[in-house]
């Protein structure tokens, strides 16, 4: 090999070092709308709540649906809800395919939805407040096992 | 061979780093010369020498699986996909007239003309999605030109300019120049002085006045210079009335307030920046493409309920839909492309790790609405020529379709695309009322015509799709930081792939690079074992 084969390896060699400094921020941007649709005002009552943001996936009876194996769960006559920590921490954390709701409602809505599908799809009536939503965060606990399909 | 006595051209250098140093050298080397700074696509694998008899079971007919089967039959192996669905491609989907769409709670025929389409999952490739764009090209798919960005169609918010729809272009033009006219104001004012050199102050003030279109004043004001980039109250024609009329320009609060920076900020991303493309006559010609070449190696309706391994091969249990057949098919290794929704409810023996992995990737939500117009109002009346207009309202934004420009006859606008907050808005309601809101919330671009130009619509909601569950996968900087490694990793006989298994989440560019990235290392195990 002559001298430009030489030459060539240490030039790559200071291209390596360019590259990888680039190389630190993948592009993390999905397919989305773009700005606004995101924007629209989810409103302040359990009921609606639910119509407007958990029965795009829970159905309108929160019966869920699917088959065994690729199911949405039930809400309705859930004894997981029985502890109204747990959804809770669904809706702080998110499970499986389902995601977290931080981002889209506030702890008041939060409340607001839990404690009507707790009172009016299943029989717990007990409300779920603004302080069990921050008692949650604060504790942090793990987002609790289980196979949600089923 | 190099010459030693001549420099090497470009291409031999770069055979020569490619032959050294593998195809990430390539590709650095590649990168630096300038050939391929935004993408990790090298061409096709090039896979070849697999043992003879080696054997590899596909799970999922997306676009994932099906490079998967393609590029792995090649290099020598059998393989055998298992569909869920009882068609390829995945979410790569187009409906049209004469289809059923079955969701959750509710079927639709859809009743589009001849030759009309929905595109409810990917409907735009980047012109740097070197992936797609070569297999499309491979495979034979006709590609045409996607509008993304145009001037003239609108921008709409409920709290600006009373609610009416304005330009981009307007806006656009607005935004820039009162913003040029307040930076020349602070320049001006010596505000800037310590953080700008005289030099660069002199070029700034320069710059300004022509970015901004200002006037001698330095003042962003109606008048013909502003008309040439914001077009006319009258526009410019011939003879005696030839002379155009500028406009008046939109105040700095009302420019603001339709917060046109966020539009101008989407165009700007790589992903979002012209130029873009689409198959013609719908995306899923990709997806037919690729059954073209592997769909003999389906079988459809076949629905995994467990997935198990052991240092001889894999295996996976079924269901058959259709019939209740069960059967259990084995092979040497396995790409599992089974979107993290299900795969997360099914029997799969993994490690607790991957486990963690699966189960904590949840999917975004989307809406699609395809309404079918009687013909094509926004080009004849409103010299709208594809391109998308938004609102702030649960649809989020129309799309006006890009082919068959100056067609008579029916054609589809998109209706609505939302994620977030108005996808799960719009996909709580049965299909008939989804269109019936997207014809309310739509006509406020085009009020006389929407509702009575309006034909037939279409709609999926992701959520509701009952072989998927979602539309694609929601990572966080965190939830990557924690899981993305165990999600990839090949572990024993099994690699996963699929969008959710790259950094292009949510296109099919990262559906594909994920694939060829899954069956590399696939192939590696396989030749070392």
């Amino acid at each position: 090999m002559g001298s430009k084969h030489k030459f060539g390896l240490v030039g790559f060699a200071a291209m390596t070092a360019l590259v990888a400094a680039t190389c630190a921020k993948p592009g993390f941007a999905q397919d989305r709308p773009g700005p606004s649709g995101g924007d629209a005002a989810v409103a302040a009552s359990g009921k609606e709540i639910f119509e407007q943001i958990c029965q795009a996936c829970h159905m309108p009876d929160a019966k869920g649906g699917g088959e065994p194996g690729a199911r949405v769960p039930a809400l309705a006559g859930n004894k997981n809800l029985a502890n109204k920590d747990y959804p809770i921490i669904i809706l702080l954390k998110g499970r499986g395919g389902m995601p977290w709701f931080t981002d889209i409602l506030t702890k008041e809505q939060i409340a607001a939805v839990i404690t009507y599908v707790r009172g009016h799809f299943n029989d717990y009536k007990d409300p779920v407040t603004v302080a069990d939503i921050e008692r949650i965060g604060v504790a942090n606990p793990p987002v609790p096992d289980c196979n949600c399909g089923h | 061979m190099i010459d030693s006595l001549n420099p090497p051209t470009r291409r031999q250098l770069l055979t020569m780093i490619g032959k050294t140093g593998g195809a990430m050298a390539l590709y650095q080397a590649m990168t630096v010369l300038g050939h391929a700074a935004d993408s990790q696509f090298n061409g096709p694998p090039k896979l070849s020498g697999a043992r003879p008899g080696s054997t590899v079971l596909v799970l999922g007919a997306g676009l994932a699986g099906m490079l998967a089967a393609l590029e792995l039959t090649k290099a020598g192996y059998k393989v055998q996909i298992l569909e869920f669905q009882n068609r390829a491609g995945g979410r790569n989907y187009s409906v049209r007239g004469g289809d059923t769409i079955t969701e959750l709670g509710s079927t639709q025929q859809v009743q589009f003309a001849p030759g009309n389409y929905l595109n409810p999952g990917p409907w735009r490739i980047p012109y740097h999605h070197r992936t797609v764009l070569h297999y499309c090209k491979e495979l034979g798919v006709e590609l045409e030109h996607f509008a993304q960005l145009n001037h003239n169609a609108f921008i709409h918010r409920k709290d600006a300019y009373g609610g009416k729809p304005q330009r981009y272009r307007d806006l656009y033009v607005d935004f820039k120049g009162h913003v040029a006219e307040l930076l020349s104001k602070s320049l001006n004012a010596g505000a800037l002085d310590t953080a700008v050199t005289a030099e660069d102050k002199a070029k700034l003030f320069q710059a300004m006045r022509e970015w901004g279109v200002l006037d001698k004043s330095m003042a962003y004001t109606k008048g013909m210079h502003v008309g040439e980039q914001r077009g006319w109250e009258r526009a410019p024609g011939g003879g005696v009335n030839g002379a155009p009329i500028p406009g008046d320009v939109g105040t700095l609060s009302d420019t603001l307030s339709t917060k046109v920076w966020e539009q101008i900020g989407f165009y700007t991303e790589h992903v979002m920046q012209t130029t873009m493309f689409q198959p013609k006559g719908g995306m899923d010609h990709i997806g037919k493409a690729f059954a073209a070449k592997v769909g003999k190696l389906i079988r459809y309706n076949t629905k995994v309920t467990k997935i198990a391994q052991d240092d001889k091969g894999v295996s996976a249990s079924w269901v058959d839909t259709k019939t209740g057949a069960t059967g259990e098919t084995h092979a040497d290794w396995m790409v599992c492309t089974i979107p993290a929704p299900v795969l997360n409810q099914m029997d799969f023996q993994i490690s607790e790790t991957k486990k963690a992995a699966i189960r904590a990737l949840p999917y975004g939500n989307s809406v699609k609405i395809g309404l079918e117009m009687k013909r094509r109002f926004w080009e004849t009346d409103y010299a709208i020529y594809g391109g998308h207009s938004f609102t702030d309202q649960p649809i989020g934004l129309i799309s006006y379709p890009t082919g068959n420009f100056f067609g008579d006859g029916p054609a589809v606008i998109l209706g609505a695309y939302p994620f977030g907050i108005g996808a799960y808005m719009l996909a709580g309601m049965t299909p008939e009322k989804r269109i019936a809101a997207a014809l309310d919330q739509g006509q406020v671009f085009h009020p006389a015509e929407y509702k009575s130009e309006f034909r037939s619509g279409a709609t999926v909601a992701w959520s509701r799709m009952p072989w998927i569950l979602g539309c694609c996968a929601t990572w966080t900087e965190e939830s990557r930081e924690k899981h993305y490694q165990d999600l990839v990793a090949m572990e024993g006989r099994i690699v996963l792939a699929g969008e959710h298994c790259s950094y292009y989440g949510c296109w099919q560019e990262g559906a594909l690079l994920s694939s060829l990235d899954a069956i590399t290392r696939l192939h590696q195990r396989a030749l070392a074992a």
